[in-house]
């Protein structure tokens, strides 16, 4: 999981999740402070298959200055051959 | 009351509003240290009501000697008020990681959170962490996200991000004493040394309006004024005890868009603490707030 600085893909890292579903790599909160891409199309150019990103929601009225969630997250994938 | 001189400065409570956390190394003197670690490890000090005046707390802990410390009431009085109201407290004992695998326990650092539930209000908490011993860097104190306290977000929905660009771990001396807007992301980070980390949390609140509570000495009208904006010829000259300047400098992870939103958040907190409605940092508000009817 990236989150980016704008819904741009070109736009640089700001924060990061990493999961490893093979079990292999163990990784937590706060076990980086280094992302592991300058860019979310740093990670396209790596080999990771980009499945999903958030959409552009207009700010509510009334609540349009109230900061909370990121934003820009981009949910990426990688299919790994467990007997490889 | 502490005396004006332990109060916090202009420039501190304005990076206070602006990064939701100060820090103040080897503020508790090591005998003080000492004595509360002896008390925590003999049994941990008994929490007070909730709502009781902060100098009603503690009469038979050690606790209430490091309240008092005339620099550490300062920073409180400054933030929350004389006789701000104790919310609830916690003593933190964070074992080495190889303890807690040697009995099978899974080890993982806390997620990263904000304490209690959705909070919109200007009106703030604050939270004071006191680490009573050196943290290493092995040892990983409290893991948080500078800038992060004036997100409207609902306690650990925060979670799903591991790593902030900007993050930062406590390291710090004996006796050191981090203050937190109750806003601030943050969470446990796993102790990887080979002793038990103690830090006590209080939760304080305010008793009275959050207006001018700190050293006003050095408010000048001139921190008001209109500066030249997005203007090259100025890069890399400001002040850095400028107020504008603190309230608009952007943290590492800031997106772009929201970042600019941040700036207008800190604004409309310090117009509140300041009990001025014109003040504006970078003309962020006043270009908004420009309706001309005639």
């Amino acid at each position: 999981m990236l989150y980016l600085a704008d819904s741009n893909l070109e736009s640089k890292v700001v924060a990061w999740a990493v999961h490893d579903g093979t079990g292999r790599q163990k990784t937590m909160s706060g076990d980086s402070d280094r992302p592991p891409y300058e860019t979310g199309l740093d990670a396209l150019l790596d080999g990771w298959r980009l499945f999903q990103f958030s959409q552009l929601v207009p700010e509510p009225v009334g609540g349009e200055f109230r900061t909370s969630y990121l934003k820009y997250e981009f949910a990426f994938e990688q299919i790994v051959d467990l007997d490889g | 009351m502490a005396e004006r001189g332990h109060h916090l400065t202009t420039p501190e409570m304005a990076r206070f509003v602006a990064r939701g956390f100060l820090r103040f190394d080897a503020l508790v003197p090591d005998e003080l240290n000492q004595r509360f670690l002896a008390e925590v490890q003999a049994g941990p000090p008994a929490g007070n009501p909730a709502g009781t005046p902060l100098p009603d707390c503690y009469p038979k802990s050690v606790v209430r000697e490091i309240v008092r410390l005339p620099r550490l009431e300062g920073v409180i009085e400054s933030l929350v008020g004389p006789n701000p109201r104790f919310d609830h407290h916690g003593i933190h004992f964070n074992p080495p990681a190889a303890v807690l695998e040697e009995k099978g326990l899974r080890v993982l650092a806390q997620h990263t959170h904000q304490d209690s539930t959705i909070d919109p209000r200007l009106a703030f908490d604050i939270q004071i962490f006191y680490f009573p011993h050196e943290v290493t860097p092995e040892m990983a104190g409290t893991r948080f996200v500078p800038g992060s306290h004036l997100r409207v977000v609902s306690e650990a929905a925060v979670g799903r991000y591991q790593n902030i660009l900007g993050q930062q771990k406590v390291t710090c001396p004996a006796g050191s004493v981090f203050v937190f807007h109750h806003g601030l992301w943050h969470g446990g980070e796993v102790n990887r040394s080979d002793r038990t980390r103690f830090m006590l949390k209080i939760r304080l609140n305010p008793s009275v309006r959050q207006c001018r509570l700190w050293n006003t000495d050095d408010l000048v009208p001139e921190m008001a004024a209109p500066q030249p904006i997005f203007d090259p010829t100025r890069l890399g000259t400001a002040d850095p005890d400028d107020i504008q300047t603190i309230l608009c400098t952007p943290e590492p992870w800031f997106e772009f868009d929201t970042g600019r939103l941040e700036f207008i958040a800190r604004t409309r907190l310090w117009r509140y603490l300041l009990g001025d409605d014109s003040f504006d940092a970078h003309y962020w508000l006043t270009r908004l707030e420009n309706e001309p009817v005639a």
